[in-house]
């Protein structure tokens, strides 16, 4: 056998056995969903429709869709049609940044936006039934869409901010999002398991609230619970940590309405 | 402005002799740390472990079980980020639990234990909880006491 040949049937033979030994370069697995440290019963619960509590606002979120708003008279409906149409994917891209103004919104942001702007209707307060209704059932349309949000271009320094957030130590107990929802995420606290911090799911019906709640009333809860200030909903410092958690969900399947402990 | 010095730095001698002092005039006691170690109680206060005990499981104040199991009855959700609290007292003498339950980030700065008995450096913290420890001088005594006593 010549050189030449030699050296070909060893790179033949060295790329069959590399992809076995070494697996290609592929993109990150994407985190788990919190749903996975639910018991099988509740995870039971959440995947049934008629037994899911959160379907309730979902169901309500329907009712307001083709209910005509403001000064206009308008429905979400009238300028969008059918939402399981319109709407599907649209949570996977969100918080997204308003080409208009500029601004970070999420969900409910941009819900009450299309309210003020183009319905000429009052903007619905957080944690109002009608607007976790509406949130949840637009969430609802991607149900199963992998996250997807754009953390480039307009939405760079909104990003950098949320991860600055999630980094740093705040509160009395002097914790950093980082240090419980990375370094520790599965394991123990108390009778609960840590989550990878992902906002799939939300709104989500929380045990604890009895109730279901967006994604900023669950950041708050957590800003209690290491003893830091509680930004007000829809705080700048919250939206730009929604980003941030939307892009750590990258490729997870939205859940609205997930149920959570 | 050699008298201007001197009044100043007698200031700073007077504020590092009082401890840690904010605006609001709460204040920490003064320690010495030695190694990984405060030696001597704060305060010179005296611990009692049965009071030790209740601050370590209770939620509001210790709430050591969040983080650390320990071997304590009844108590069947105990956290799993920290060392096990079971032997404690036999690993570390009283300075060494002391100056980690006051700031364990003195001895591993990235530590997850929050600081019990420190004011300083901490942001964005709850205005109900401004300017004052996690607990009290007495109460880091106690658990001190209490902690001792997990020697097996």
């Amino acid at each position: 056998m010549s050189r030449g040949r030699a050296l070909a049937l060893m790179v033949m033979i060295a790329s069959l056995i590399t992809p076995l030994i070494t697996p290609l370069p592929t993109h990150a697995d994407p985190l788990p969903s919190g749903t996975g440290f639910l018991s099988e019963d509740l995870q039971a619960r959440q995947a049934d429709e008629a037994a899911n509590p959160g379907m309730l606002w979902v169901d309500e979120g329907a009712r307001l869709w083709q209910s005509p708003q403001g000064a206009t008279g308008a429905s979400c409906a009238s300028c969008h049609g059918d939402a399981t149409t319109s709407m599907r994917g649209i949570a996977t891209r969100y918080p997204a940044v308003d080409a208009t103004s500029g601004a970070l919104l999420n969900l409910e942001d941009r819900i009450n936006l299309c309210r003020t702007r183009h319905q000429k209707a009052e903007p619905y307060p957080y944690e109002s039934d009608p607007l976790l209704g509406l949130t949840a059932y637009v969430a609802r349309q991607s149900l199963g869409l992998p996250m997807d949000v754009e953390t480039g271009g307009a939405a760079a320094p909104f990003y950098a901010a949320g991860e600055a957030f999630f980094h740093r130590r705040q509160g009395q107990l002097n914790l950093s999002c980082a240090q419980c929802h990375d370094d520790n995420a599965g394991r123990s606290l108390r009778g609960d398991t840590i989550s990878h911090g992902l906002g799939n799911g939300y709104p989500a019906y929380r045990l604890e609230w009895q109730s279901l709640g967006s994604l900023q009333r669950r950041l708050r809860s957590c800003s209690f619970g290491v003893r830091a200030v509680q930004f007000d909903y829809g705080s700048p410092d919250y939206l730009a940590l929604e980003l941030y958690l939307a892009k750590r969900a990258q490729g997870v399947a939205i859940e609205t309405p997930a149920i959570r402990r | 402005m050699r008298l201007g010095g001197k009044l100043l730095s007698g200031a700073f001698w007077l504020l590092a002799a009082l401890g840690s002092q904010n605006a609001s005039g709460a204040e920490l006691l003064p320690y010495t740390v030695r190694n990984d170690s405060v030696p001597a109680p704060l305060g010179g206060l005296s611990g009692d472990p049965r009071r030790g005990r209740d601050i370590v499981l209770d939620r509001r104040r210790g709430n050591c079980l969040i983080c650390h199991s320990a071997p304590v009855a009844g108590e069947p959700f105990q956290g799993e980020l920290g060392p096990p609290l079971a032997g404690v007292g036999s690993r570390l003498d009283a300075g060494q639990i002391r100056l980690r339950l006051i700031d364990q980030s003195r001895i591993s700065p990235r530590t997850i234990m929050p600081p019990y008995y420190r004011i300083e450096g901490l942001r964005d913290v709850d205005p109900a909880y401004r300017d004052r420890p996690a607990l009290d001088a007495q109460e880091i005594e106690d658990m001190v006491a209490y902690l001792r006593t997990l020697t097996d």
